[in-house]
């Protein structure tokens, strides 16, 4: 990785499980001892409204928020939020939507959330091993197969 | 320091790992948000935490803390130091033995609140020394420096955070070194404590003395520091507002104020006059640039359409620009509402089916206000439901005063409401009221928190619970009547129409639990009734 920050941001709705998956991405990057800020506002949230994440990581972050139109990613699990969110993307960033992954094969459709990541994992600089580990940690073990099943789904959908 | 020292907080998890780190005897609060995790997560790394019924309450217990000589931190947002602000204005009068912090989480940009004051305005009226973390590291460097300020000079410290520090994860690393927390004892002071007029004088002065040496001692504080760069633009920022700066200005000098309260007025002067053009970017009221501007340095702010929202890096680009061209409107997201099968909803129907004129309350239910329901009239503050609803009958024509209810959550009843069904009993109008409690066991906006009437503590361990029934017997109100609005949906609504219809005063209580923690409740209900019987069968 190397000087340059990256900007990430996951988008959805209340109870989809934004939150959890920015989560599991600050945690790859902080694991691989970057600077990292991940910043959202709930509250409102789990009352089914609009959510989001900012998340940054490179060698020094200021800013926890992603400036606009600066998004090298934008990883959107609720279909109605994309045009919400498009105008966060840099000209040549990667949207990232529920397309991306065959749902009807997901072990679970709760963990749609962890496939798009799968499919962001993709770009980015870090083992697979140490998303394994951050999505393992973020999850209570009876989830865990259900979820490392979505991630390789989506890993392997290019 | 070893690897482990090194988290990825929020800043509201690194002011609960600092009050832990600090030995923290006890951490109260009310939960409301940006603030509330920072006592969930003090107890569940092993600090001893309490949600109080209110800020008030928590604010005094926590002072209670303190005259023992004990480390307190005191938890609550923006508008709960409202709430606290009796106990908080004469708790710098009479100082604290041991450490008082006093936390509240301001909202720029109204993420989840009914307004967006500026809590630093209150640490010039109470005069309260105050300091402001950029992110989680400072959140948990600054928790300790103000446990260090309070015990040095005896004096209560406002610790003010935003909601975009309060809920950002960064790096944190934990500091070797903090002193042992000194063990609890009382001492008499008597003169220093009971703030009867003679004794408050005395105390004022004494106030003010130590806010003197504490600016004094603020002008050489590390807390402060500048980051030199080329003198054509000097930046003062504190917050979260640095880190845009140091975003979109990466050549500019900066002064970083962290303390910024009792403010280091001869440091600031000094590096105005070193760069050619000085501007202060802050978010919300410009607080810093009038204090700076009232002590004789010439500097420049934003301009007044930045007052509103939070601050991000494209925003702080257009203040140092002087841009105030209109900004591009902010694309609608889709607006929280009440769950599917929510009981509230059924209320809010029968609301409207009688054409009720509602008083609203702060909580979930307030999205009763959104289409398709469209059910509150009014939502002020924590507990204004019942005094605004009292009113509203007090003076409208008696056709129209027969329509007004007051509606207000279980938790936010304990919180204000109960000093306005003692208003009801004490001052009824002429055409009666109706008060609608909605109790579904829980505090549920700020995410299911615990209240004195769940009868759970903060850990969702058994206590003592109050009973709403009871509580209003004992005030006198002889219609009490509790029914479920989800089971009996016809049932609620006669009972409504009945008590509008009675000209008497009328509390319902609308009881049923939260949806999202319904199996949750029921946990803990069995492991309630398992502790009663393995009591029982030990006399």
């Amino acid at each position: 990785m190397n000087d340059r920050v990256v900007n990430v941001i996951l988008a959805g709705l209340g109870g989809q499980g934004v939150l959890k998956a920015s989560e599991i991405v600050s945690t790859v990057a902080f694991r691989a001892g970057l600077d990292v800020k991940q910043s959202e506002l709930h509250g409102m949230s789990q009352r089914g409204g609009s959510v989001s994440s900012d998340i940054r990581f490179g060698r020094e972050i200021f800013s926890p928020m992603v400036p606009p139109g600066e998004a090298d990613f934008l990883v959107v699990v609720a279909p109605d939020q994309v045009e919400v969110h498009r105008h966060q993307l840099r000209p040549c960033g990667v949207l990232i939507t529920p397309d991306a992954v065959d749902a009807t094969k997901l072990a679970s459709r709760r963990s749609s959330n962890v496939a798009l990541l799968g499919v962001l994992s993709h770009h980015l600089d870090f083992p697979e091993e140490a998303w394994l580990e951050a999505i393992r940690a973020a999850f209570a073990e009876k989830l865990h197969a259900a979820n490392l099943q979505a991630f390789a789904l989506g890993r392997a959908s290019r | 320091m070893n690897v482990s020292d090194r988290m990825l907080l929020s800043g509201d998890e690194a002011v609960a790992r600092a009050a832990l780190d600090a030995g923290v005897a006890l951490g109260t609060g009310y939960p409301g948000t940006p603030a509330t995790e920072i006592l969930e997560h003090f107890s569940e790394i092993g600090g001893r935490a309490k949600w109080a019924p209110n800020e008030k309450v928590a604010l005094e217990v926590a002072l209670g803390v303190a005259f023992a000589g004990a480390r307190a931190i005191a938890v609550m947002k923006h508008v709960g130091l409202n709430v606290a602000a009796d106990p908080l204005f004469t708790s710098t009068y009479t100082g604290v033995t041991g450490a008082l912090v006093v936390m509240s989480g301001d909202d720029p940009g109204i993420a989840s609140s009914q307004n967006e004051q500026d809590s630093r305005h209150y640490a010039v009226a109470a005069g309260i020394p105050m300091l402001e973390p950029a992110d989680s590291q400072e959140a948990y460097d600054l928790t300790l420096r103000a446990i260090e300020i309070s015990e040095r000079w005896n004096i209560p410290v406002l610790l003010r955070m935003t909601t975009r520090v309060c809920h950002s994860r960064t790096v944190v690393r934990r500091r070797a070194g903090v002193t042992a927390a000194p063990a609890p004892h009382f001492e008499r002071d008597i003169r220093g404590r009971v703030m009867i007029p003679a004794y408050a004088r005395t105390a004022h002065r004494k106030l003010r003395r130590k806010l003197a040496e504490i600016q004094a001692w603020n002008e050489s504080c590390s807390l402060n520091r500048v980051e030199a760069g080329e003198p054509a633009l000097g930046i003062i920022a504190s917050g979260v507002s640095y880190m845009h700066v140091r975003e979109v200005a990466p050549r500019a000098s900066v002064l970083k104020l962290a303390f910024t309260y009792p403010l280091p007025v001869e440091k600031i002067r000094a590096f105005a006059s070193g760069v050619e053009r000085c501007l202060v970017v802050e978010e919300g009221d410009p607080y810093l640039a009038e204090a700076i501007r009232g002590a004789g340095v010439d500097v420049q702010s934003k301009a007044e359409m930045f007052r509103f929202g939070e601050l991000d890096a494209d925003r702080v680009a257009r203040i140092i620009a002087g841009d105030t061209s209109p900004e591009p409107p902010a694309v609608p997201g889709k607006p929280p509402q009440l769950c599917a099968g929510c009981s509230h909803r059924y209320v809010f129907e029968a609301f409207r089916k009688l054409d009720c004129i509602v008083a609203g309350d702060i909580g979930c239910y307030t999205l009763g206000v959104l289409p398709p329901l469209e059910a509150v009239d009014a939502c002020v503050c924590m507990g204004a439901s019942i005094g605004v609803g009292l009113g509203l009958r007090h003076v409208l024509p008696p056709q129209q005063a027969r329509r007004v209810v007051s509606v207000i959550g279980d938790g936010t009843f304990v919180h204000s409401g109960i000093t306005g069904l003692v208003e009801m009993t004490y001052n009824p109008p002429p055409t009666g009221h109706v008060v609608v409690i909605l109790d579904n066991a829980t505090t549920a906006m700020t995410g299911h928190q615990e209240n004195p009437s769940t009868g759970r503590t903060l850990e969702h361990d058994p206590t003592g619970k109050l009973s709403f029934e009871e509580l209003a017997r004992a005030l006198g109100i002889a219609d009490v009547v509790v029914c479920d609005p989800a089971l009996d949906k016809a049932g609620f609504e006669r009972v409504l129409g009945e008590c509008l219809a009675n000209g008497r005063i009328n509390l319902i209580i609308a009881r049923h639990p939260c949806l999202l923690i319904a199996g949750t409740l029921r946990e803990y209900e069995r492991a309630a009734m398992q502790c009663c019987e393995a009591l029982a069968e030990d006399p």
